[in-house]
């Protein structure tokens, strides 16, 4: 894992030899955004210790597509579209579950509908665009985030040819 | 400090501590989610600082305002362009993009626009993916990126020339 550290540096640079003032802004906002979110961090971590030692193994694997990736990957998007979590907290999570042997294929349908389906969020929804067309359009996206579970696990080899 | 901080630091603490007894006194369970704990939050160190200096130098370089003048009712695919853009510099979720949305569409975007817009904000969201590639690795993004993007073009195409038809009207905040 070195791309994001060269990535960071090479980006970094660049920004410093086209303008000092505004890389020294940006260092700024991101050491000012790490502190605050920090904080944030720590009831999740703890959560995933806890549930990670008192749900065994076998119980992710049932549910989480290790067995059978189909049925990992309809619960992993159900439970994805009727969540609501920041997606600095989601895909740590994810990258936990993918040590423990959760297929990609399954975080695919997790975090996508997580990001695009918002069961929660439709009330606020339905004031701007009505009943019928927030439906149409969690549905689309619902959709959207299967075919990408299904490409994901194409090209992550997770679903055999 | 609010009081809430006060309460959550002191939360903390007492957890803390009873992670740290539990390996004083060999207390199985305790010391075993205390190493989880460990091992998560080093994983997530070696990867938030990076992540978040990114975040900031795409803030700093990225103006919404430019984005926002190339999005008219004739931009075309182009304006799909812009508009999946404009996306990647929304901060929060839906909740941050409905607002802008309407803003959008009063300002001129056509429907089809809009609605790319609201689907993009979802996945195209740059510190969102930064996050995902850290985690999930650069394929994954890109895989779910290329993917879902034009996917997300093609159904507001749609969906914006059937409302667009009968006469749709976006509602602001009511």
């Amino acid at each position: 894992m070195y791309e994001l550290p060269l990535l960071t540096a090479a980006a970094l640079l660049v920004s410093f030899l086209a303008g000092r003032e505004k890389t020294l802004r940006a260092v700024r906002i991101a050491a000012k955004r790490f502190v605050a979110i920090l904080p944030r961090f720590i009831p999740m971590l703890l959560l995933v210790a806890v549930v990670l030692y008192l749900v065994p193994e076998r119980v992710i694997a049932r549910y989480l597509g290790t067995e059978n990736l189909w049925a990992g990957v309809l619960f992993a998007s159900l439970l994805g579209s009727v969540s609501v979590m920041p997606g600095f907290i989601a895909f740590p999570l994810c990258g936990i579950l993918l040590a423990k042997g959760v297929p990609y294929t399954v975080l695919a349908a997790f975090s996508t509908t997580l990001m695009t389906v918002g069961v929660v969020s439709a009330p606020v929804e339905m004031k701007y665009l009505g009943l019928k067309v927030t439906l149409l359009r969690n549905g689309v996206s619902f959709l959207i985030a299967l075919i990408v579970a299904l490409a994901v696990g194409l090209i992550f080899g997770e679903i055999p040819r | 400090m609010t009081r809430q901080a006060v309460a959550r630091w002191a939360a903390f603490g007492g957890i803390a501590l009873f992670g740290l007894l539990s390996f004083v006194l060999d207390f199985r369970p305790g010391r075993e989610m205390a190493a989880n704990f460990l091992a998560f939050a080093g994983e997530m160190l070696k990867v938030l600082p990076w992540v978040f200096l990114l975040i900031g130098l795409f803030e700093v370089w990225v103006k919404p305002e430019t984005v926002e003048r190339h999005m008219g009712e004739k931009a075309g695919l182009r304006g799909h362009l812009w508009a999946s853009l404009l996306a990647g510099t929304t901060v929060g979720g839906l909740l941050v993009a409905l607002p802008v949305a309407y803003s959008l569409r009063t300002k001129g975007a056509g429907l089809a626009v809009v609605f790319t817009y609201l689907g993009a904000s979802a996945i195209t969201r740059i510190p969102m993916t930064a996050f995902e590639a850290s985690f999930l690795g650069l394929r994954f993004s890109l895989v779910r990126l290329l993917v879902s993007l034009p996917l997300v073009v093609l159904s507001s195409m749609a969906l914006g020339a059937y409302l667009t038809k009968r006469g749709f009207q976006m509602r602001g905040e009511a």
